[in-house]
């Protein structure tokens, strides 16, 4: 079959990360298949040990993303929910095996054949390219809906940190009585939703970080309850055995040991940064304390559209920093300092340009495939 | 003889972190209004008298009178005691008191109470030093008392207060025992054995998993394992992976976590009652990407180890032992230091204790 869409993205080459402008190709939109013109993509923290290749998994060119928000400009004729025109949202997952007992259970994201929006292959053999790109094309049951209260800028980090943080609270239990406290250990891209998704379960939340610097804004702009400096000591000590829950964030190398010593007795740890190495796991505060250490990743599709609706009626968005697309190795170099507030989000639509768009018109002309096909 | 109570006492206590057992004598309080008092006729040796005889947890003070898997006979009850009576089968295991005011006193959880007072080594509300069952009687809050089943042998029972209490807490707590799941347990010793049996009870499906083949026909002939897995042996593992519900750990020593996560299966349960000293190393993926937890456990509080040894009486389920005299105690210690025992060793008290009577 010649694949006749294209499409135009950046994408790393290699371990250097440094994303520059790639052209590829799309398939053709199929009978189940959503095509989506690309508006936002956020950049989560994944493109980013993705394209540096730290999980040892990166597979070359990459072109990352997979917080998108677009439109959807073609149907396949087996597609009922989503109609042209419809605001739609892609996430971290494309494709699942359908029968396994995760996929009947609606957690598409923990099925042994789970496809990746980037960096991964679908069963005919396609390379997989994220949202940093203008067009993608989705099989419909990996499509969400955008609820209309939802930005789509401040909307799209929703797709991965909004459910990889909400999922995790209905699963370990944070959300069945009101007022247990919860602790949200880094405060990026993840923590920051952590805390609004939280306080909008009723939870009282303090966000636990290495330094003072974002105290204030945790406390009067993301409502958190309180704010708790791993350095202080006499803070950590007051602080021990408070917590229902902590979730930690952080994917950096970092100690448990004083996170345990946080938790109340019972208490659940449940961590969602994905680090290069192994944590040191100190046995004792588990065994005496009936601790727990347990994680989670991202969520299933039915999940995810439920997170979306939550956060639609409770007016939670990302805190975003909108780039455009030739800003987006220097928006990385910050990324790795930790240095945003606390989404970048890509203006694809707006920035996403290509100088060789004139000649890319020309060849589907040349091929008699007609100028809208590509979206 | 230290001469703070009332009512003479005899025992075996360490007096230094050589760990070597010796005569001790010593006072036990009078029996006080809701207290038990217990001749002891068994004490089973838990691997924790042996770390804590050596000071292997820097918290121990000499002397040291051990001793946490006590059954006896009542033979004083106070004026207030209302559940025991003289003559009654009686057990002790790891506490002795709590608060019985904090969430998890409230939560029968006593295990966990921040003021928890453990049998022996540790400070009692009079500022004396509690001291365990390897001694001649106990005398112990109604409160903290277990009534052994009469159809259970009590020199077999005895392990049950601790190994017993410590694996069936975490099984029922995490929803494990539910027949027809698939249970794991790594090392079978004092703590791995009794786990089998339980579980078996439970109507699980229990696989041993071990370091070496050694153990393969009595997991399986003797104990009723239904499967035995060598984590040495890469073929076996790979043919076991993602096939459990859940584990319980009873391994002290370091030892990988990767290998026993990748035996559960998706959102499986890794339950670690074995402590071991240093901090092991957690590889995070497995937890994220499948979702699966690593929980500790502790003992269990005092409804839930009477429960735990109703239902030793009901299925009929005791600890192997080996019946020593009293002096045998420091070279059952050596052969416990080398895991040399089917499965515990559990001291003949009331029949071979005696009192130096140079003392």
């Amino acid at each position: 079959m010649v694949d006749r869409s294209n499409a135009f993205g950046w994408a790393a080459n290699d371990e250097s990360g440094v994303l520059s402008p790639f052209h590829f190709s799309r398939r053709e939109n199929g009978e189940n298949d959503v095509t989506v013109k690309i508006l936002f993509c956020g950049v989560c923290h994944s493109d980013l040990h993705t394209i540096k290749n730290h999980w040892g998994i990166s597979r070359y060119p990459i072109v990352p993303g997979h917080e998108i928000v677009g439109i959807a400009t073609k149907v396949g004729k087996n597609v009922t929910k989503i109609k042209e025109g419809d605001r739609v949202g892609v996430g971290v997952i494309i494709g699942s095996c359908e029968s396994c007992e995760s996929c009947n259970q609606d957690l598409e994201n923990y099925c042994p054949e789970v496809v990746f929006t980037y960096n991964s292959r679908s069963s005919d053999g396609t390379r997989n390219q994220g949202g940093y790109s203008d067009v993608i094309v989705v099989d419909h049951r990996f499509v969400l809906s955008i609820p209309d209260g939802l930005p789509s800028d401040a909307g799209a980090p929703l797709l991965c940190a909004g459910i990889t943080v909400y999922s995790p609270m209905k699963y370990y239990g944070m959300t069945e009585e009101s007022g247990k406290h919860l602790g949200v250990n880094g405060l990026g891209g993840l923590g920051h939703i952590a805390v609004k998704i939280g306080k909008a379960f009723g939870l009282r939340v303090t966000v636990i970080s290495r330094s003072s610097e974002k105290e204030r804004e945790a406390i009067d702009r993301l409502g958190a309850d309180s704010f708790l400096v791993t350095t202080d000591s006499q803070k950590m000590k007051d602080a021990t055995g408070t917590m229902d829950f902590i979730i930690d964030t952080v994917s950096a190398e970092h100690a448990l040991l004083p996170l345990f010593g946080l938790l109340k007795v019972s208490g659940k740890l449940v961590a969602l940064g994905l680090p290069e190495k192994s944590l040191e796991l100190p046995m004792f505060p588990l065994v005496l304390g009936r601790k727990m250490v347990g994680g989670s990743q991202i969520g299933g599709m039915k999940e995810t559209q439920e997170m979306l609706e939550f956060c639609a009626k409770h007016n939670i968005v990302a805190d975003i920093e909108l780039i455009k697309m030739s800003d987006i190795n220097s928006a990385m170099d910050r990324l790795a300092k930790s240095d945003v507030r606390y989404r970048f989000v890509i203006d694809v639509a707006n920035s996403l340009v290509t100088d060789s768009s004139a000649e890319n018109l020309k060849e589907h002309v040349d091929h008699g495939v007609s100028i809208t096909s590509r979206f | 003889m230290e001469k703070v109570h009332q009512k003479e006492a005899f025992g075996l206590a360490a007096k230094d972190n050589s760990g070597v057992l010796s005569p001790f004598r010593f006072t036990r309080r009078e029996t006080g209004e809701k207290d038990v008092r217990f001749k002891v006729l068994f004490c089973g040796i838990c691997h924790s008298d042996l770390h804590m005889v050596k000071n292997e947890w820097g918290m121990s003070t000499y002397p040291l009178v051990p001793g946490h898997e006590i059954v006896g006979v009542v033979t004083e009850v106070g004026a207030k005691v209302t559940k025991f009576k003289t003559g009654e089968k009686v057990g002790v295991g790891c506490l002795v008191s709590s608060c019985g005011s904090c969430d998890s006193c409230t939560e029968g959880m006593e295990n966990y109470c921040p003021k928890s007072i453990q049998t022996y080594g540790f400070k009692y509300y009079d500022d004396t030093i509690t001291y365990g069952g390897y001694s001649d009687h106990m005398v112990c809050d109604e409160g903290f008392i277990i009534r052994i089943p009469d159809n259970l042998p009590l020199d077999a029972a005895a392990p049950l207060l601790c190994a017993g209490i410590t694996v069936y807490s975490p099984m029922k707590y995490h929803g494990l025992d539910k027949p027809g799941m698939h249970i794991g347990v790594v090392g079978l010793g004092g703590l791995g054995h009794v786990g089998v049996k339980f579980a078996k009870a439970m109507g699980t499906k229990v696989t041993v998993i071990s370091t070496s083949e050694r153990k393969r026909d009595e997991a399986i002939n003797r104990l009723g394992a239904d499967a035995f897995l060598v984590s040495r042996d890469p073929k076996q593992i790979k043919d076991a992976m993602g096939t459990m519900d859940g584990i319980i750990d009873t391994v002290s020593a370091t030892h990988s976590l990767l290998l026993l996560l990748g035996l559960l299966k998706h959102k499986g349960k890794l339950v670690m009652v074995g402590a071991p000293e240093k901090p092991l190393e957690l590889p995070v993926m497995p937890l994220i990407f499948e979702r699966k937890m690593v929980m500790g456990s502790m003992i269990g509080g005092i409804k839930e180890t009477q429960e735990m040894i109703d239902m030793a009486g009901k299925h009929n389920i005791t600890a192997d032992i080996e019946l020593i005299s009293a002096d045998y105690v420091n070279t059952a210690m050596e052969r416990l230091e080398k895991a040399d025992v089917r499965y515990r060793f559990v001291i003949d008290v009331a029949n071979t204790l005696k009192p130096n009577p140079n003392l």
